[in-house]
């Protein structure tokens, strides 16, 4: 059984740290507003940093050309006086209202969170590892087939296959090679687009005889009742019938709407529908910016995502205070904005 | 303007004319060929635009490049002659061209 961690109680909690979800927290901070974002993925940056690190973006204002990994970079560093909250490898399945001004959320790592205000950045869903195509495959997930590795010692004993060629295979294939009672790595050729120290010591435990490597591609899962008994590899020397009980197959990640269709809101084709004034979804104190969202004239631009965002943060400020004055400020005179940015 | 035939794991054909200078993947999707997600947007980043060419036509479209092919490891049931169709420029030699789709891109 898994424990549920104590629950962490913060003012908001930002769904997504892609490039909206991080310039939220800079619009909220500038009122006083403390963040923690969750993101399934290992890192902030969403799109930008999972779909086009490298590419240019030429229409972010003021920049003629900007990386998408660059502009991840100048976001977080824009953002950190701040002091946002990260929770990475997590999704959000559950958001629940517990009261006027409270909502629960819950991830599927058990995290609970309780905050006064949901903002939804959650883009093009929550990117999520592809599934092989292989007939019968849904059976055997959770039990004999898995998409990452949260616990290593659930593997203790195991005849593993890993396949793929990239970073998350080979570092899997070194870390559980000590732990598994098989290891038995597949790619589809003999050339790996993972770092070259990993390479090299993948290639030592090859040599060495404790894992064995196969040249191909999956094609059948034999089993029953969810446990893996065989996957059938064909390859140019023909098929091979691998023996194991878990299967760890890499292909990258694809971006999945994910549990946003089941948190009740209005939604219009798969898009959360907001207010152009607040950028409040249908359920009062939940908003969502960023690619995520719907209204008339909407556009998936990172530069909308960033406007929505300011307009969010004037009434996220009103439902948490609800008697302070607000006074319209500007970050190149006004001395307390400079405060809270560490520049005075 | 050459002509591009997309025929789907079902065998459904679909013949359309591109315009030199785009590319297999833009002109799919321009004519909502089913089969071509591109979720990427031609980044060379998801893999989800796999085409199979037409044997008669691989020497025309040229092999992969190393980032293609990098990317083609997280493609499904590769071939000798897959290709990410949006690294496949539209040219006027490749009128004719005939590409085949995956049954499922993931
Ligand atoms: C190739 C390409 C080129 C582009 N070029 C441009 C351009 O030139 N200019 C421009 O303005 N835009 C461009 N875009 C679009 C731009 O990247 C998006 O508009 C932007 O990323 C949207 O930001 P976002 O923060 O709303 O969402 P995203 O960047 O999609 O981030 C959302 C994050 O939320 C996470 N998430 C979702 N659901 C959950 C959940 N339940 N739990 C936990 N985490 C979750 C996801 O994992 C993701 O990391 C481009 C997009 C692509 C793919
Ligand atoms: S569209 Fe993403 S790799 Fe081609």
């Amino acid at each position: 059984m898994e424990m549920t961690n104590s629950p962490i109680e913060t003012d908001v909690v930002i769904i997504g740290a892609g490039p909206c979800g991080l310039f939220a927290v800079f619009e909220l901070g500038l009122l006083d507003i403390r963040c923690h974002l969750i993101d399934i993925l290992d890192r902030p940056g969403g799109q930008c940093a999972e779909l086009y690190p490298e590419k240019p973006i030429y229409d972010i204002p003021a920049y003629p050309i900007i990386s998408g990994q660059e502009l991840t970079d100048a976001l977080l560093e824009q953002i950190k006086p701040f002091d946002p909250q990260y929770h990475f490898n997590q999704r959000v399945d559950e958001i629940e209202r517990i009261g006027d001004n409270k909502f629960r959320l819950k991830t599927d790592d058990n995290q609970e969170f309780i905050c006064k205000n949901v903002v939804i950045a959650a883009g093009g869903g929550s990117f999520t590892p592809k599934r092989p195509p292989l007939p019968g495959i849904e059976d055997y997930e959770g039990k004999s087939v898995h998409y990452s590795v949260r616990r290593m010692s659930d593997f203790e004993g195991k005849d593993l296959l890993i396949v793929g060629g990239g970073d998350s295979a080979l570092d899997w294939t070194l870390n559980l090679t000590p732990l598994a009672k098989s290891v038995t790595l597949v790619h589809r050729r003999d050339k790996f687009r993972a770092a070259t120290d990993s390479v090299n010591k993948m290639m030592a435990l090859r040599e060495e005889g404790k894992i064995n490597f196969i040249l191909g591609q999956m094609t059948e899962l034999k089993g029953e009742n969810g446990e893996l008994s065989s996957v059938t590899i064909s390859g140019p020397e023909g098929e091979t019938e691998v023996n194991c009980n878990c299967l760890l197959p890499f292909f990258g990640l694809t971006m999945k709407l994910g549990p946003v269709a089941n948190w009740g809101l209005n939604l219009h084709e798969n898009l959360i529908a907001v207010d152009t004034e607040k950028f409040e979804t249908s359920e009062p104190g939940i908003f969502a910016i960023g690619d995520i969202n719907h209204y008339p004239g909407k556009l998936k631009l990172i530069l909308s995502g960033f406007h929505e965002a300011a307009l969010m943060a004037q009434k996220v400020n009103n439902y948490i205070y609800p008697d302070k004055k607000v006074v319209f400020q500007y970050t190149t005179s006004s001395s307390s904005l400079q405060k809270k940015l560490g520049v005075k | 303007m050459p002509k591009i035939t997309f025929i789907e794991h079902d065998g459904t054909t679909n013949e359309v004319e591109g315009e030199v200078g785009m590319t297999v993947m833009e002109l799919a999707r321009k004519h909502d060929i089913p089969g071509i997600e591109a979720e990427c947007g031609g980044a060379c980043s998801c893999a989800t635009c796999h085409v199979y060419v037409d044997d008669a036509w691989t020497a025309k479209t040229g092999s992969p490049e190393e980032m293609e092919e990098d990317m083609l490891d997280f493609a499904f049931d590769v071939r000798a002659n897959s290709r990410l169709s949006c690294q496949i420029k539209i040219t006027d030699e490749l009128d004719g061209l005939i590409v085949r789709t995956p049954e499922k891109q993931f």
